[in-house]
């Protein structure tokens, strides 16, 4: 029990969940933003692996750092434009189009990178982004390692926390997307575009998803590997509903995950002699089914998810 | 200005048209990924067709890699039809894979005739809970299944790599994280002398077969139809909605399953954590190319299996990534929905009618 005791006061311990929970913390909220304006962006699974790619092959032809996060988040808004086009003018099914969206994405992806690099046994690395050392605050006891050691991209998705709320909660913009996941008749009979706003979340949303492919490429790690996503994408579908479609609780959702994965690790390594350690690679996909079963009941869904609109049809 | 506006009757040609123009434009398509690799197309796509028809031995690879397939392809195209998103068919397939060769390698002193219906079964039984698990959670939490049954398919690969280092690891297998070999009695038959193609290849078609029947023309098929066009509606009529999603979850997870069955019992013999290449998802794709009908769906498999057959053999013979093929597998899907979209509706030019 002190060993718990001891993981959980370490700074190591919970800038690891910050780390852990950052591009979750990008695909929760690009999942919100999708999901407020109506449409499920299953997609996202296949547009981390995009943005995981694309951003660290930009890196890697010498487009800089701040260009590879650019070029991945337009690699993400182009599989989001295509997602859109197929579920809000032609109005066919989020699921499928969405799954259809990660094959694509993710063979697109692989097939790039074995066509540029065929015969290579390791992956080549990139110089990725580097612990923010700010002056005095990274030298603060506790908070410094934990918030002030990070890489700037983890501060990225922070800020994106509060501009996602801020745009939700206090621009007529924001209005209008909530309101064209519940009731687009409303927003028609108003004058908005329909078409315009529910295709213009997705694309926003799919381009923060892939933003947190990048991350794992170009902060967490130094370089591109197959599979590397491994089903993060899809905790994020979960985790959407468990933070009840709210960017704060979104951020709160992700640290849980990140904070229970980081817990998982270093239980591993204290008692992998008694339990195997798949147990614990088991536990955070285990955690976001549960999250899921006790956040359904009471979940609020945007009304008119899942519900294609067509203009002069009611 | 457009108008888009249903189409009064969508006609039989264009059910049985837009797959094939599917088909056909996603491998056109594959010129572009094909000229960026450096390859002449025209010689990539000889190559392919010689890779699956050139011959006996290539046409039975392309059956032998279609035979799984049409097993996913039916779990989801009549899951798909009672708009029951099971997604975890990769899942239920690792769930009948290793209840197959825990039955099958020895652990029970079962000889003869009686072991493999036994494989097929358990296989067929672990399948059909490894969907009714999350069936139950939609059911009675509103747990999305097409969330849960996409995180089971990793929490049970891990599983598997935990029983393959444990329980089900080969004890002569030098350490390897591998299963013990099933019994040759227990073994679905070849069909062909020196080839790979098996008798899990005829269980598919007669499960396909009676699917087809079942749903055209049963009760259990009429159920399961209006459940899938509108719930509403058939809670209304009296159809006991609950049960007729936990009997579609349960007919899907065992057609998974049996896929797993298949692979380890007709073609591999042992259980690694890389018996399928992503099987289970493919098998979506199958299902939607095939308009959800069984009949359709070994068709599409036969199509799906010949672009991995036909692209790995090209892949060999001019050095063009192997991943050309999920490519290909993905635009057919994204072709086939675009085409039903066409067949359902039709885009009329309006002019913008005066204030």
């Amino acid at each position: 029990m002190m060993d718990l005791l001891n993981i959980l006061l370490s700074d190591s311990f919970w800038a690891a969940s910050l780390r852990i929970a950052t591009p979750l913390i990008f695909g929760v909220l690009g999942a919100l933003i999708c999901e407020r304006a109506g449409v499920l962006n299953l997609g996202i699974e296949g547009i981390f692996v995009v943005g995981a790619m694309c951003g660290w092959m930009a890196v890697w032809l010498g487009a800089g750092l701040w260009g590879g996060v650019l070029f991945a988040a337009l690699a993400g808004a182009f599989f989001g434009l295509l997602h859109a086009i197929l579920t809000v003018p032609l109005g066919l099914s989020q699921h499928v189009s969405g799954l259809g969206i990660t094959l694509f994405a993710t063979s697109v992806s692989y097939y790039t990178y074995r066509t540029a690099l065929p015969n290579v046994s390791s992956p080549p690395r990139i110089e990725p982004f580097q612990a923010l050392d700010i002056p005095v605050l990274s030298d603060l006891p506790f908070l410094g390692p934990v918030l002030f050691q990070q890489t700037a991209l983890t501060w990225l998705a922070l800020l994106m926390v509060g501009l996602v709320w801020y745009v939700m909660n206090r621009t007529a913009l924001g209005v209008a997307i909530k309101a064209v996941g519940d009731n687009p008749d409303s927003v028609d009979a108003q004058g908005l575009s329909v078409y315009g706003l529910r295709m213009g979340a997705i694309v926003a949303g799919s381009a923060l998803m892939a933003l947190g492919g990048a991350f794992l490429t170009m902060s967490a790690f130094d370089a591109f590997f197959f599979g590397m996503v491994n089903g993060r994408g899809w905790v994020c579908i979960a985790l959407v509903i468990f933070a009840s479609w709210r960017p704060g609780k979104a951020l709160l959702g992700a640290l849980l995950f990140g904070a229970f994965d980081a817990l998982q690790v270093r239980l591993q390594t204290e008692m992998g002699a008694l339990v195997p350690g798949q147990v614990f690679l088991m536990a955070p996909y285990i955690l976001s089914i549960i999250a899921l079963v006790i956040a359904a009941r009471s979940a609020d869904y945007p009304r008119a998810l899942l519900t294609p609109w067509f203009k002069g049809q009611r | 200005m457009i108008r888009i506006e249903p189409r009064e009757s969508p006609s039989r040609a264009f059910a049985v048209g837009i797959p094939v123009l599917s088909a056909v434009i996603s491998l056109a398509f594959a010129a572009i990924p094909l000229l960026a690799a450096g390859a002449n197309p025209l010689v990539a796509y000889g190559e392919m067709i010689k890779g699956v028809f050139g011959s006996v031995f290539a046409v039975s690879e392309m059956l032998t890699r279609a035979t799984p397939l049409i097993f996913t392809g039916l779990a989801a195209a009549l899951a798909f039809r009672a708009k029951l998103w099971n997604i975890g068919a990769e899942g239920q397939l690792y769930l009948g894979a290793m209840a197959a060769v825990g039955i099958g390698s020895g652990f029970l002193d079962i000889s003869g005739l009686l072991l493999l219906p036994l494989i097929i079964f358990l296989g067929a039984a672990a399948g059909a809970v490894g969907m009714m698990a999350p069936t139950y959670l939609k059911v009675r939490f509103g747990a999305d299944e097409v969330v849960t049954t996409l995180l089971l398919n990793f929490i049970i690969l891990i599983f598997l790599q935990m029983m393959l280092e444990g329980p089900l690891q080969d004890p002569m297998g030098l350490g390897w994280p591998q299963s013990a070999p099933v019994l040759d009695q227990g073994m679905l038959p070849p069909l062909m002398d020196r080839m790979r193609v098996h008798s899990g290849l005829i269980l598919a078609l007669v499960l396909a077969a009676i699917a087809q029947f079942m749903l055209a023309r049963s009760v259990w098929g009429f159920k399961l139809r209006a459940v899938g066009e509108n719930t509403a509606a058939a809670r209304h009529a009296g159809i006991n909605v609950r049960r007729s999603l936990f009997v579609v979850a349960a007919i899907s997870g065992a057609l998974a399953g049996l896929a797993g069955v298949s692979e380890v019992a007709g073609l591999k013999g042992y259980l690694t954590s890389d018996l399928s290449p992503g099987f289970g998802y493919t098998g979506i794709v199958v299902a939607m190319l095939a308009g959800l009908s069984p009949v359709g769906v070994v068709i599409a498999a036969l199509f799906i299996a010949s672009v991995f057959v036909g692209a790995d053999s090209m892949s060999r013979a001019m050095g063009v990534s192997s991943f050309l093929a999920d490519l290909v597998v993905s635009m057919s899907l994204l072709c086939v929905l675009v085409g039903g979209f066409l067949a359902r509706y039709r885009i009329l030019r309006t002019r913008a009618a005066k204030a």
